[in-house]
């Protein structure tokens, strides 16, 4: 058997491309499937990570398989840790090493981390929400679990395009923000679109009896997205990052509370 | 009674939202809000002026309320402050050292 061979794939997510390393073809072909729509080849990497393959039981990780997702730092680095990878990133050397076995799911929890991570210090955020593009606009819908964001996203139209129905991206821009599309799935089980808009309104979700839009003081639309910002590390500068970032974003662009009936007409509301 | 002094701990991040001070532990990701007069307290807690004082000129001259009581309720406040961590209470003036 002859020397392995390391294979790239670059995938970039909310114009971060991040570059991941491996020597088993078939999680390169685990890669190519689940992220297809976001490789770009020709891109610089902001952050390389190399993977490496070993079977399920001999993952270093010192919690168990159900245990929560730990994330601190040590020694200059950022550790990751849950029961299916270990993860160590340098943020210094834009590096990091992942011991998972041959699934989509570890990277991808991977990729969350390091993008909310990397967007903290950039006045982005990794929200909790849907996201569509209509008529050239961005518009979030946000909600913990069970609020409607996979309904609001299956119940669009046809000119709306689908950035995501589960994990959207925002960032700070120099003409303000911008919403990314992100392979992040929920229930829908289909990435979003490789497209970017400006962020026109983000929408608190809630279901009622009625299609309704109110509005949102300040403070009350900062509670409600920093419930659905997704943020793991317990670091303080990072943490008042996200705090600033979020203040920031309810300041600047509008927030509402859409009270929606599960039916398609929701979205004459969204203009 | 010896003179409280109050001072904002470093592990916070703060915005004034409208009229409510939002207040983020940095340590753990706690929220806080604070109304109108709480706000005009924390602004105020610079570690050098008492208590009293902050109370006389930030809340009686700005607001309509009973001094005695009104300081009664602030000493109740910043303990609670303190509690959570978001707040230093002494009883000497809070100097920051770098």
């Amino acid at each position: 058997m002859g020397p392995a061979i390391a294979q790239d794939v670059l995938v970039e997510i909310g114009a971060m491309p991040v570059l991941v390393r491996t020597i088993s073809p078939e999680f390169h072909q685990i890669l190519h499937e689940r992220y297809g729509g976001f490789v770009n080849s020709s891109a610089q990497p902001v952050f390389e990570f190399e993977v490496e393959i070993v079977p399920p039981g001999s993952i270093p990780t010192a919690i168990g398989d159900d245990e929560d997702l730990s994330v601190r730092f040590e020694v200059g680095r950022w550790v990751l840790e849950r029961g299916d990878f270990h993860a160590e990133l340098d943020p210094s050397l834009r590096h990091g090493r992942i011991w998972q076995s041959a699934t989509p799911y570890a990277i991808d929890a991977a990729f969350r981390i390091v993008h909310s991570l990397l967007l903290a210090r950039q006045g982005g955020l990794l929200v909790h929400a849907a996201s569509v593009v209509r008529n050239g606009r961005a518009f979030l819908f946000a909600g913990v679990s069970g609020a409607g964001k996979t309904t609001i996203s299956r119940l669009a139209p046809q000119d709306a395009t689908l950035l995501t129905d589960e994990i959207s991206y925002i960032r700070r821009e120099a003409d303000g923000y911008v919403a990314y599309g992100t392979p992040f799935a929920g229930e829908l089980a289909k990435p979003g679109e490789n497209v970017r808009a400006p962020l026109a309104a983000l929408y608190l979700l809630a279901q009622g009896p009625e299609n309704r839009i109110d509005p949102v003081a300040d403070a009350d639309a900062l509670r409600a997205v920093l419930q659905c910002v997704l943020f793991f590390a317990h670091d303080s500068e990072l943490v008042g990052h996200v705090f600033d970032s979020a203040c920031h974003l309810v300041q600047h662009v509008p927030v509402r509370r859409l009270t929606f009936v599960p039916n398609s007409r929701v979205w004459e509301l969204i203009v | 009674m010896s003179p409280v002094y109050i001072a904002r701990t470093s592990e916070v991040a703060a915005r004034l939202l409208g009229s409510e001070m939002m207040i983020m532990s940095a340590r753990d990701s706690t929220l806080f809000s604070l109304n109108e007069t709480a706000t005009a307290i924390w602004q105020a807690a610079n570690g050098v002026t008492p208590l009293s004082e902050i109370v006389e000129r930030s809340l009686c001259a700005q607001f309509d309320v009973d001094p005695a009581a009104a300081l009664r309720d602030a000493e109740e406040l910043v303990e609670g402050l303190a509690k959570h961590g978001i707040l230093k209470l002494s009883d000497q003036p809070i100097v920051e050292t770098k």
